[in-house]
């Protein structure tokens, strides 16, 4: 349906175009003949006029996107430091914001008001050195804060300092799906290489060495549990292409790159059942579950299965293209209290339970 | 010289196939970049398509993909293809080669008062390099595996393993064999237009008085020489990675059931090298559009344009910043965290230039006397796009910020409208413009005025409401996001940007039928209709070899006395002598 009609709008817009162009050519041959090609006073009148009705389409798609869409942005972050590069953002885009609205301004109305008239003349008028080191100093000093404040924050973030408190986890990625690793009882992960994921019939998931004792307890799972409030380093790798782990919610993203372990490293701030309970993502989930019941009943119509009602989990996507199902690529987190967190890793199988078998 | 061209027998060969004419090169070039643009925009509305109606069945693509879509459903491969093989031709064939090859070629020589290029041969030569690798890509679509399918950037491993997708395999050779031919015209190219610039500028068009075309001309074509030779370097060696078993790239990779014997190689390497190229390229693409702008804007405000010196300077620093700046596109791949400190650093200070050459447009608009052709009004709308991309570069500079936002439909949105859009909007403005120059006939107005309202209403309902799915955490690149209910309220938001891309794909071609239809049929273009004070107007309206009849005219003074007080005329050209008493102007 949405198709034939959009089919309609394109027909009619086409012939709306056809139709303006033909008026516009017959209303200049009605008049002074003026077919020389070159706007005319009538022409810079009314395209000045537009372009101040543009300067206002442009403030009110502004307006309207906030207004429709402003509930489909993330969430508050869920680490400690997406809070502070939350906080960042949101000093950026109050500049950013500023910046458009004056110089749009500027820009659209300047053109409407200087619109080419026949017997007016320019003001000549070249060069201004005031005026140039005016407007070169202010996005200086506006630039070497933003930046400082911005790279204080990236080196507080990258810096990642092992330590005992700290839980390692390893993000395994291949194509089309993660999976993590946990040190196991002596929370230190035993060493891998992709030479070994050929052993043991191939359950040897990530390629942990069999002969190297730390990696015998280690935990393989894919779904990844994380304790909140404790400090989580991430250790990355991949089997085959690049692929990128992207945690929105936490603000956290990093390349998994064949043949090195790269890293990130944040401390989650709020348990899943604490993200659901929070107003803004209950409104969101209702609103998903909205959508989703009035595309199950078009569904249902045509005897199709009906869609699964939805419930907020944080993701882990893809965000490195990677393959034919890169958009299918994900894994579910669940961040949950210390207490439930172990329990959750006791009851997992060890890599030398599963090799055993 | 002159005379002597004139006993030169023209065949049709010489004359429209291989040429070695500046002007019939430039036409060749803005065709092909027009036919690689129609097929490169056709593509983008075909995943459009897909992302409003995910998996839903459509006979174009049942008719334009054949095979690739089962019953009209588009298969995830091609949905790939499509949006890699749509970032090369817009990048590489329309906005690098179509831009600057037509405008630089069209320009150069008549704007500095030279009667060719330098070598006219190596124009040529040029041109059908360029020729032979457009063929190369269009063919590569028909290749039984498909296209490349790795992103328009190819990273390895992915572009390098046949295992790894199907793009990967021939479609990928030929896309790589396309891209060094395509670099050698560019060399060709950008050789030429240095030394021509630097020797053959005519008696009195000293550098100061170059108008700042060609000053942006110039300088991209010295970034093109510095950086594009890194990505010859980067793809070489891809290509001996894929065929010849060497392990620059790659390293422990397991497929499909195999360890692969490569050892000791890194894909972040390859990432220095592509983006040691990439970023320069985004202002090869954009540098030559703001020229463009600069001579379209102060010509019709009969205005000089705010701050030549500054405008100069904005675009040394601009192509300086350029080449240090390619980290950005790296902060979260794994390279130490201390170089994103650097790029961070280095890439805001873009900013500033680009500030001040946005904040001299505006000035440059100010108590104008503005004649609204089409080309000016895309003029204005690049500086409008200009500033609404350009702003949110602030955020994607950042390194702490891009963590989140990095490879999210906020990129997408970024760069389409600061260099996207932007430099079409400059390539437009420049057909617009010159036009007359081209085809001694002028384009009809008030189809360009449609075309440019309808585009720059299309052009923000597109890429405005991308900034949203950014910032909700989409990752670009997907086939569709079905996968994840999470992105549920997202869906109509994309039926919106759709509908969008199609209304701006039709009043593409209300352009294109403008274009051919002026060609043949268009109002005689007068010598100098928009009155402008630059060289190539004092030109005969038909072509000829040598571009003066007579003497290369000589250069009494800037581009841009336009309006000057104690004139008679609002303009005053750059051949005309410095009256009695009259001084130049210091800049």
């Amino acid at each position: 349906m949405t198709t034939v009609i959009l089919f309609a709008i394109l027909v009619l817009v086409g012939i709306a175009i056809w139709q303006i162009t033909k008026i516009f050519e017959l209303s200049q041959l009605r008049q002074d003949r003026d077919d020389s090609q070159i706007a005319n006073d009538k022409d810079n009148n009314w395209n000045g006029q537009l372009m101040f009705a543009f300067l206002v389409f442009i403030y009110l798609i502004t307006i309207y996107s906030f207004w429709a869409w402003g509930d489909v942005l993330l969430p508050e972050a869920a680490s400690e430091h997406g809070q502070d590069i939350d906080r960042l953002m949101w000093i950026s885009f109050a500049l950013i914001f500023f910046v458009q609205t004056v110089t749009q301004a500027l820009l659209h109305y300047f053109s409407y008001q200087y619109r080419g008239k026949k017997n007016q003349k320019a003001f000549f008028y070249a060069d201004n050195d005031k005026l140039e080191f005016i407007w070169t100093i202010i996005p200086v000093i506006t630039l070497a804060v933003l930046i400082m404040y911005g790279l204080f924050t990236w080196t507080s973030i990258m810096n990642i300092e092992e330590n005992d408190e700290a839980l390692v986890v390893e993000l395994y990625a291949q194509q089309f799906n993660w999976k993590a690793r946990y040190g196991g009882q002596d929370g230190v992960l035993g060493d891998a290489n992709v030479r070994f994921l050929q052993d043991y019939d191939g359950r040897n998931l990530v390629g942990i060495d069999s002969s190297d004792p730390n990696g015998l307890d280690d935990v393989v799972v894919q779904e990844l549990h994380l304790p909140k409030g404790r400090q989580i380093i991430f250790k990355m790798r991949s089997q085959d292409v690049l692929h990128s782990a992207y945690m929105p919610h936490f603000r956290a993203q990093m390349n998994c790159v064949p043949g090195m372990i790269t890293e990130f490293s944040f401390i989650p701030s709020m348990t899943t059942e604490e993200m659901r309970q929070t107003p803004e993502m209950a409104a969101k989930v209702a609103k998903i579950n909205k959508i989703r019941y009035d595309n199950s009943k078009a569904l249902m119509a045509n005897g199709e299965e009906a869609l699964d009602a939805y419930q907020f989990d944080y993701l882990l996507l893809c965000n490195k293209i990677c393959g034919a199902s890169h958009y299918n690529m994900q894994m579910k987190i669940v961040v949950e209290e210390e207490k439930d967190f172990n329990n959750w890793l006791a009851a997992q199988t060890t890599f030398a339970q599963t090799i055993q078998q | 010289m002159g005379a002597d061209h004139a006993h030169h027998k023209e065949t049709f060969i010489t004359k429209y196939v291989f040429s070695q004419d500046h002007k019939m090169i430039a036409k060749q070039y803005l065709i092909t970049g027009l036919i690689m643009g129609i097929i490169g925009i056709a593509m983008s509305l075909l995943f459009r398509l897909q992302l409003a109606w995910p998996e839903k069945s459509f006979w174009v693509f049942e008719t334009f993909l054949g095979k690739w879509a089962p019953e009209g459903v588009m298969d995830p491969n091609v949905y790939l293809a499509l949006v890699t093989i749509h970032g090369t031709l817009m990048v590489f064939f329309v906005l690098t080669a179509g831009l600057s090859g037509t405008f630089s070629n069209l320009l150069i020589p008549l704007q500095i008062g030279a009667r060719d290029m330098a070598s006219g041969l190596l124009n040529m030569i040029s041109y059908w390099l360029f020729f032979l690798s457009s063929v190369i890509m269009i063919a590569s679509l028909f290749v039984e595996s498909g296209p490349a399918a790795a992103g328009w950037t190819i990273y390895p491993p992915l572009s390098a393993l046949p295992q790894a997708q199907p793009g990967s395999g021939l479609g990928m050779t030929l896309w790589l064999v396309s891209m060094a031919i395509f670099i050698a015209s560019s060399l060709l190219g950008s050789l030429n237009y240095i030394v021509t610039v630097i020797n053959l500028r005519t008696k009195g068009m000293s550098m100061t008085r170059l108008p700042l075309t060609i000053w942006a001309f110039f300088v991209t074509a010295i970034i093109g020489v510095v950086s594009f030779p890194v990505l010859l370097s980067a793809a070489l060696l891809l290509i001996m990675d894929r065929s010849f078993g060497t392990s620059f790239f790659l390293s422990d990779i397991f497929i499909q059931g195999e360890v692969l014997h490569y050892q000791g190689g890194s894909p972040v390497l390859y990432e220095h090298l592509f983006w040691f190229l990439g970023h320069p390229e985004v202002y090869i693409v954009l540098l030559p559009a703001l020229g463009i702008t600069s001579e379209v804007l102060a010509t019709n405000a009969r205005k000089p344009i705010f701050g030549y010196r500054a405008m100069v300077a904005s675009i040394l620093a601009i192509a300086f910043l350029s080449t240090i700046v390619w980290g950005h596109h790296m902060f979260i791949s794994g390279m130490n965290p201390f170089l994103g400190s650097v790029f961070t650093f280095t890439t805001l200070l873009i900013a500033i230039p680009s500030a001040v050459k946005a904040f001299n447009y505006i000035t440059t608009l100010w108590k104008g006397n503005l004649q609204m052709n089409p080309g000016m009004l895309f003029s204005i709308g690049l500086v409008s796009t200009f500033i609404t991309g350009g702003l949110t570069g602030i955020i994607l500079g950042d390194s702490t910020l891009d963590i989140n936002v990095h490879d999210t439909y906020f990129v997408v949105a970024h760069f389409h409208l600061v260099m996207g859009i932007s430099a079409l909007y400059g390539l437009f403005a420049g057909v617009y413009h010159w036009f007359p120059k081209m085809f001694g006939r002028m384009m009809n107005k008030n189809m360009g005025y449609i075309h440019f309202w309808v585009t720059a209403v299309c052009a923000y309902g597109v890429f405005f409401p991308m900034h949203f799915i950014g910032m909700a955490g989409l990752p670009r690149r997907y086939y569709s996001n079905t996968a994840f209910p999470y992105f549920d309220d997202l869906a109509n938001i994309n039926v919106i940007i759709t509908i969008f891309a199609l209304i701006a794909g039709a009043a593409q071609l209300v352009f294109l039928y403008n274009f051919i239809s002026s060609i043949f049929y268009g109002k005689k273009a007068v010598q100098n209709p928009w009155k402008s004070n630059t060289l190539e107007w004092t030109t005969p309206v038909e072509h000829m070899h040598g571009n003066w009849p007579g003497k290369i005219p000589h250069v009494h003074r800037w581009a841009y006395d336009y309006s000057k007080p104690g004139q008679e005329e609002d303009f005053v050209p750059q051949n005309v002598p410095l009256a009695e008493g009259e001084e130049e102007l210091q800049h």
